[in-house]
């Protein structure tokens, strides 16, 4: 166990490696002198110098790539010319939005998805089988941020039901005491249950925007998974010694059409990563996305290099994360690999 | 050819649905050709006597907060749009195809390094890369092109690199070598033609997704710069004004959007099923 | 055999919705089986074999419907029962074991924990004690080391260990009927005799009846009382065995058994069987093997297809059966 573990690793740092020298190369392919935008357009010719030679710009590539991985170890991501805060701090202050709304997103696209695929795979031709299909194919047609769109149109503009698309909370509202900066969890530990339900009902159209991108491939997924699974050889035989439907739809059927899902999730999340950054530019959502593209705009690069870096750095990780999972749920993969 | 034809004409019988993808994806090209002269107004003309007016006989898709027709604009945006994504997929093709190719007929050191370096771009969340690629290059047009080419650069490659893999143990490339020609030309005459298909069908595919990468960098400000007619941007624009209430400025670029990616996406199952042998009659 | 039967079928008919139109898999199939004793169901593969089984148990695939016929196995008709009628049957009374047993069983799931789902589902043993009847079911069918082959996975087990997994399986709630769809087929000769023997002895210790279906003759010559022989969805001819080796009625049951190799024949003396299993898509005639048969006669398409008791317990179906 602890063996894939360290394997599965060992295949992850190859991963982490080719990030940081992108995201190193990215780094030194800014337009024009770094140093001079990272001394800032006020800056004497002096000044600039300073800075050039406190990056390290006047070294070979080598060596400039040394301090870069040292910084990197260090934590630092350089600083952002918009807050005045070290990027890290910045990112790491803004990390939890961005995650709890991906979380959100990402079960309820499941809690959704893995249903609606093995209903339809258990009633294959009737009406929810074309439905789960027509909705998946319009789901990955859409472009997220026009559902996003759509969504608050319809449900704050029309309706009333959803606030307003500023945040995470109402201005009115103050946020309860940190404790992992995921509010729904940090609500709940304070006993807060009317900043609950406000960080709720603002959560809630931002996480349907992300869960309706990733239900497409999830459901289809289920439901192909699932029909060959119930038509295999070893459903046939769950069901020849007479085990309860429910087992043998669960235990047995699901639980084996689950693993290409469980696969399946790399991509997803590669997808959710990238879409957060558009959902949290049409809620106003207070994440790492929504600083990258804020400095993005005001030209302070440290912070847009600073986010590449730590999301593909934490998709790497996911993915490792995956393998594992797969690897406890399918003991083919962790005793013979 | 007329095989082709007659099969084309079967799997569209079959299925209607690809048909009327077929049809709406020549309607897009002859738009992309011809928008500017078919628009009633000039995209770039604004009017703020008529700024955001819902739909109306004189503007079919309302005008947005400066005065200007959105359906002028959102004709003129199709040249951009496919323009950008057509560029983008042709250009990965090429790119990732090659490199595919190479890596899967060399082998060897060569087959590492396009390995190695299709595992970096895929260790990254795609629409990210794309981000860090724009901000690093400059926010211009052509880096969106560049920036979604590399992002789909690894599909191609892979699958190259896998038809080439399975081509190079069959028979008629030994045949070919024992005649005497060069490895590359094996390569190139022989084996890489036959490859191309099932990418074909891989690009149709890519495009619906290429067009969503452009249209979400310009969303988010990059590449395109207003007053540009894009219908990335133009949601953009639309999105501030969703709030209250004006729906037709954000509507029409976004369902433009969604019919060329829905079309694309159904022209691409469509050509697999025509690739694929076991639909054959 | 004496007494009432345990499983009496009749009439059991079957089709399936296809693409290409409606398939008569099975036509009046009936078979009967005796507590304790062994029959064996024969034919070439389509004959229906499987189906049958497949049918008695509940489980035919959702395209199939029956037509026809009743299967009266401890005074419930199986094909009319509902759905928890049968589920309380299956796997308790009534179990099945199939060919290809590695794919048979869960490949995700420790074997131990496939047999406990059945204890746990048709007994009330308590779960602390449910392990121990696990490990004592695997010991029962010869599986060496059972307290650690417990814990394995079927990708773990030779083919011949996964078929003994699955025949405790099936017998672990001591069911009167066990029905064993080609048992031995994919595994190697010395493996066969030895799962064969297996049944044979559990059988023989719980007075459990068995059907053995298979194509193998030889098989079901040594280890069968009675014999049912099936052809195109129809049962031909039903006998205790040795009166079927030594005298068949049916022309192709006499075929079959001059097919079979047998020690002393020459490869010259084994004869084929000529044509092929008839295309249950057509409309037939009343006899299915008409076409293959060399005594065919302008009769033969009158309908019904008749069965002709030739002796006690030995039914024929054919208008002009062999002497």
């Amino acid at each position: 166990m602890l063996r894939l573990i360290g394997r599965r690793l060992a295949l992850a740092v190859p991963g982490i490696v080719g990030v940081v020298v992108v995201s190193f190369l990215l780094n030194r392919a800014l337009p024009g002198d770094p140093a001079a935008f990272f001394a800032g357009p006020a800056a004497t010719r002096e000044a600039v110098e300073e800075i050039r030679v406190k990056l390290g710009l006047d070294r070979s590539l080598p060596e400039q790539f040394a301090l870069y991985v040292r910084d990197l170890l260090r934590g630092d991501l350089g600083t952002s010319l918009t807050t005045g805060q070290p990027v890290s701090r910045d990112l790491l202050a803004r990390l939890p939005a961005s995650l709890e709304l991906t979380l959100a997103g990402l079960l309820l696209a499941v809690g959704v998805a893995v249903p609606l695929g093995v209903l339809a795979a258990t009633r294959p031709g009737a009406w929810l089988d074309h439905l789960t299909r027509v909705v998946t194919t319009a789901g990955v047609s859409l472009p997220v941020f026009f559902t996003g769109l759509l969504l608050v149109y319809v449900f704050y503009y029309l309706l009333g039901w959803a606030p307003a698309p500023l945040g995470r909370l109402d201005a009115v509202s103050a946020p309860p005491p940190t404790v992992t900066g995921f509010l729904l969890v940090d609500a709940a530990l304070a006993g807060d249950p009317e900043t609950f339900r406000a960080a709720l009902a603002h959560l809630v159209l931002p996480a349907v925007t992300l869960g309706l991108f990733a239900m497409a491939p999830i459901a289809r997924m289920t439901r192909a998974a699932m029909l060959g699974v119930l038509g295999s050889d070893f459903v046939r035989t769950a069901r020849a010694s007479g085990l309860a439907p429910r087992t043998v739809l669960v235990t047995y059927a699901l639980r084996n059409a689950l693993l290409p899902v469980v696969t399946l999730l790399g991509m997803i999340f590669s997808f959710l990563l990238g879409a957060n950054v558009l959902v949290e530019k049409v809620f106003a959502w207070p994440g790492v996305g929504s600083y990258a593209l804020e400095a993005l705009i005001a030209s302070d690069y440290a912070p847009v290099q600073g986010f590449v870096l730590v999301m593909a750095s934490l998709y790497v990780l996911l993915n490792l994360f995956i393998d594992v999972v797969y690897g406890l749920v399918d003991p083919r993969v962790r005793i013979e690999g | 050819m007329s095989r082709v034809v007659r099969h084309a004409r079967h799997v569209v019988g079959e299925n209607p649905v690809t048909g009327v993808a077929g049809g709406v994806f020549l309607a897009l090209l002859v738009l992309a050709a011809v928008g500017p002269r078919v628009a009633p107004y000039d995209p770039l003309l604004t009017n703020t006597r008529h700024k955001l007016e819902a739909p109306s006989p004189a503007h079919w898709f309302g005008t947005d907060q400066v005065g200007r027709d959105l359906l002028s604009r959102v004709l003129v945006a199709t040249r951009l749009d496919l323009g950008i994504a057509l560029s983008a997929v042709a250009l990965s093709f090429a790119a990732g195809a090659l490199a595919g190719a190479c890596a899967g007929f060399y082998g060897g050191w060569v087959d590492r390094i396009v390995t190695r370096v299709m595992d970096t771009i895929m260790a990254f969340p795609l629409f990210v890369l794309a981000m860090g690629i724009v901000a690093a290059l400059g926010n211009t047009l052509a880096n969106i092109v560049v920036a979604t080419a590399v992002i789909n650069l690894p599909f191609y490659a892979r699958m190259a690199r896998a038809e080439v893999n399975v081509r190079r143990e069959a028979g008629f490339v030994d045949a070919a070598r024992l005649t005497g020609n060069a490895p590359a030309r094996v390569l190139a005459v022989h084996v890489f033609p036959n490859c191309l298909p099932p990418m074909m069908v891989q690009a149709s595919l890519n495009l619906g997704w290429a067009i969503l990468n452009a249209a979400g960098l310009s969303f988010i400000g990059l590449g395109v710069r207003p007053p540009t007619p894009e219908w990335g941007i133009m949601v953009a624009e639309g999105a501030a004004f969703i709030v209250s209430g004006e729906w037709w400025i954000a509507l029409f670029p976004g369902l433009a959007l969604m019919l060329a990616v829905f079309c694309f996406n159904l022209l691409g199952d469509g050509l697999r099923d025509l690739m694929d042998p076991r639909r054959r009659t | 055999m004496t007494g009432p039967p345990l499983l009496e079928v009749e009439d059991l008919s079957v089709e399936f919705r296809t693409r290409d139109g409606v398939v008569r898999a099975l036509e009046h199939v009936g078979l009967a089986v005796h507590r304790g004793e062994t029959v064996g169901l024969v034919g070439e593969s389509g004959s229906g074999k499987s189906v049958t089984a497949l049918a008695l148990l509940g489980i035919l695939a959702p395209a199939a419907r029956i037509t026809a016929g009743r299967a009266v196995f401890g005074g419930l008709d199986l094909l009319a029962a509902r759905d928890e009628q049968r589920l309380a049957y299956r796997g308790r009374e009534l179990s099945m074991i199939f060919q290809s047993p590695r794919t048979a069983l869960n490949p995700i799931r420790p074997v131990g924990r496939q047999i406990a789902d059945v204890l746990l589902r048709h007994t009330t043993l308590p779960r602390r004690k449910v392990w121990a009847r696990v490990v004592e079911l695997l010991a029962q069918v010869q599986i060496p080391d059972p307290e650690r082959r417990a814990h394995a996975y079927p990708f773990e087990l030779s083919g011949g260990m996964c078929q003994r997994v699955m025949i405790a399986l099936a017998v672990a709630c001591a069911p009167s009927l066990l029905i064993a769809d080609e048992p031995t087929t994919g595994l190697d000769v010395t493996t066969q005799a030895a799962i064969l023997d297996l049944l044979g002895d559990l059988a023989a210790r719980s007075r459990m009846a068995t059907i053995l279906i298979t194509h193998d003759l030889g098989v079901v010559a040594e280890r069968c009382d009675r014999i049912v022989v099936m052809h195109g969805g129809h049962v031909v001819e039903t006998a205790p065995t040795a009166a079927l080796f030594a005298a068949p009625r049916h022309p192709y049951t006499a075929r079959l058994v001059a097919s079979t190799p047998r020690p002393g024949a020459k490869l010259a003396d084994l004869l084929p069987i000529p044509g092929a299993v008839p295309d249950l898509r057509r409309a037939l005639p009343p006899c299915r093997y008409r076409a293959r048969c060399d005594r065919a006669r302008p009769a033969c398409d009158e309908a019904p297809l008749p069965r002709v008791p030739v002796a006690p317990g030995h039914l024929v179906a054919c208008r002009f059966p062999l002497a």
